[in-house]
């Protein structure tokens, strides 16, 4: 049985629905995954201006999971342009541009200078939980997520996916504020804010104190998150966070997920993408199912209603 | 907190030769003192092809509380294209490293690599000095091999705690090497002492580069006097490591480049670096 692995993304046709994670893409993987195979590229975050990032240690291991923070190290998007983006240009599938800002009009400026052929969407990183003092992000209430997509609306004509942050209160109101404000879609969700301490040493394992977690342990916090915001939403959901296998990515499409992105697990398993794209045709044809497409959302809604009795120990 | 540091600048091409994540099966894997193992693994290429101070991204096994969630970057010891073997010889320090040190012959381990940019010998070279400690000597064992592939002369100064500690000296000897020991147990570790060797090598003619790995302090003492005394070299640095393929940008450190200072990332752009580039670990 042949199964059609491709899926519609808010007007961008994919090849399959399996691409990276912003972050956990470089140059470098080139040596190891056929990059034509994925149905799109995306790339590490770049900022308009030369970032350092932060200090180290900027990653360390929990059980099932990983903290990391980066900080976002950009050599800037001149450079990007002419000295990055011809080295994606030789590959088929669409090119992600991952980008952010300290403000909100720099975020419409960095937008529109990456308005050039070679380049199919923009993924706005209004998420990333240590780019500012104690983990603020734009993303994180629904008010700044509507003024910052709807200035990227206007900068661009490119496709804009608006990564989300789980470190809010209310995810389904961002998700309505993003689509309202213009994205195409939404990609559920960046990394959780979080901490750990060497209690041998006393200190934080991370140099930036705080950092963001992912990796298999965050998985079902962002499948919960996923199916919120598919239930809140029109526009298409890039399922992200914990997704090391097929059985996770199909997960993350039965909540509601169109696409999803892998991370964490490119740094265990340089091929987990390739693997899971593969695994997607297994799993379809084993459930006979034609389309890959068919899968998102199809999560089977419980219909019981608990009695009184039951609900209390 | 924002680094107060300038972005990285510097671009290095793509690691040499060919990377895979491959599966490989343990051939031999024994003690070799009491705080050092040897693990042997038979990996084809490009696996087997690793040249000296290139490295590999090991997924180690859990072992009861011991899960490692990373894989574990490792320089190798030796690696044989005629075997078809790649070595790796490691000190037991956390949880990653206990899992390893479970693994049996015939036990089968995914490896990524070979990974990073490895020693350079320039043609104009007769003679290196090699300063190593710890499990820094398995990342300098390859580079003696390939200098005496070479035709260049090898002095091999290893440095250790006491003499059950010393390692690899067959390894040195067997390449006809000049072998200085010095310990910790006798004082002759004592940075004074092992600069007085250094300049008598040098006054002798043995010091047309300078190379080491595992060692701060010796790395501050090889770069004072190669500044000094106007000598190449080129150490083996170490970071904490995600991806072992540039992605992450997990593993930068800091180096000086003129009058800046650059980050650049150990896994991609090293994790041998020009000596006097370096930086303190």
């Amino acid at each position: 049985m042949v199964v059609d692995l491709s899926v519609n993304v808010g007007g961008l046709k994919l090849a399959n629905p399996v691409m990276p994670a912003s972050g956990t893409f470089a140059e470098g993987l080139a040596g190891v995954i056929a990059f034509d195979s994925l149905g799109a590229m995306v790339t590490k975050t770049i900022t308009a201006e030369l970032r350092g990032g932060n200090p180290t240690p900027r990653v360390a291991e929990v059980r099932n999971g990983m903290l990391n923070s980066i900080g976002i190290p950009s050599k800037g998007i001149t450079y990007f342009l002419e000295q990055t983006l011809p080295f994606y240009r030789q590959f088929n599938s669409p090119l992600v541009v991952s980008i952010s800002a300290p403000t909100m009009d720099a975020f419409a400026e960095a937008a529109a200078l990456l308005d050039v052929d070679g380049i199919a969407a923009i993924e706005a990183n209004i998420s990333c939980p240590n780019i500012e003092e104690d983990g603020k992000a734009f993303a994180m209430n629904a008010v700044s997520t509507s003024q910052v997509v709807t200035r990227l609306r206007a900068a661009t004509s490119k496709p804009i996916w608006a990564k989300l942050t789980p470190n809010t209160g209310d995810i389904s109101s961002v998700a309505r504020a993003a689509e309202e404000a213009g994205a195409d879609a939404l990609v559920v969700a960046n990394t959780i804010l979080a901490m750990s301490i060497d209690i041998e040493s006393f200190r934080p394992t991370l140099g930036n104190i705080m950092g963001g977690m992912s990796g298999p342990a965050v998985k079902p916090i962002l499948v919960r998150m996923t199916h919120q915001c598919a239930k809140a939403v029109r526009i298409p959901i890039i399922g992200c966070g914990g997704i090391s296998t097929t059985e996770d990515a199909v997960e993350y499409m039965l909540a509601g997920a169109t696409a999803v992105q892998v991370g964490t697990a490119t740094f265990l398993r340089p091929k987990a993408m390739i693997e899971i794209i593969a695994g997607l045709s297994t799993f379809c044809a084993r459930k006979g199912i034609g389309r890959v497409a068919e899968l998102t959302g199809a999560v089977v809604e419980l219909d019981m209603e608990m009695s009184a009795s039951e609900a209390l120990p | 907190m924002q680094s107060m540091l300038a972005p990285s600048v510097h671009d290095s091409s793509a690691p040499q030769g060919d990377v895979d994540d491959v599966v490989a099966t343990v051939v031999s894997h024994q003690r070799v003192n009491a705080e050092y193992n040897l693990l042997v693994l038979a990996a084809q290429a490009p696996a087997c092809n690793a040249v000296a101070g290139q490295f590999f991204n090991l997924e180690c096994p859990s072992d009861g509380d011991d899960q490692p969630f990373f894989r574990r970057p490792m320089s190798t010891y030796k690696a044989d294209p005629v075997r078809g073997e790649v070595e790796f010889l490691y000190k037991v320090t956390g949880a990653g490293t206990r899992g390893l040190a479970t693994l049996n012959a015939g036990d089968e381990m995914r490896i990524l690599g070979p990974l990073g940019h490895g020693f350079t010998l320039d043609p104009a070279w007769k003679n290196i000095v090699i300063l190593g400690r710890g499990v820094g000597l398995a990342t300098l064992a390859p580079l003696a091999e390939l200098a005496a592939a070479n035709g260049v002369g090898v002095t091999a100064i290893i440095s250790a705690r006491g003499p059950e500690q010393v390692m690899s000296v067959e390894r040195f000897s067997a390449l006809g090497a000049r072998i200085e020991t010095v310990l910790d147990s006798d004082g002759s570790s004592a940075p004074d002492n092992v600069e007085a060797v250094l300049r008598a090598l040098h006054g002798q003619g043995y010091a047309d580069a300078l190379f080491t790995c595992g060692s701060n302090r010796l790395m501050l003492l090889m770069q004072r006097l190669g500044a000094e005394l106007n000598i190449p070299g080129q150490v083996a640095m170490e970071q904490h490591m995600a991806c072992g393929l540039g992605m992450c940008f997990c593993c930068v450190r800091n180096f000086k480049v003129g009058d800046k200072v650059d980050s650049r990332r150990v896994c991609w752009d090293g994790p041998v670096f020009d000596l006097q580039e370096a930086l303190s670990w």
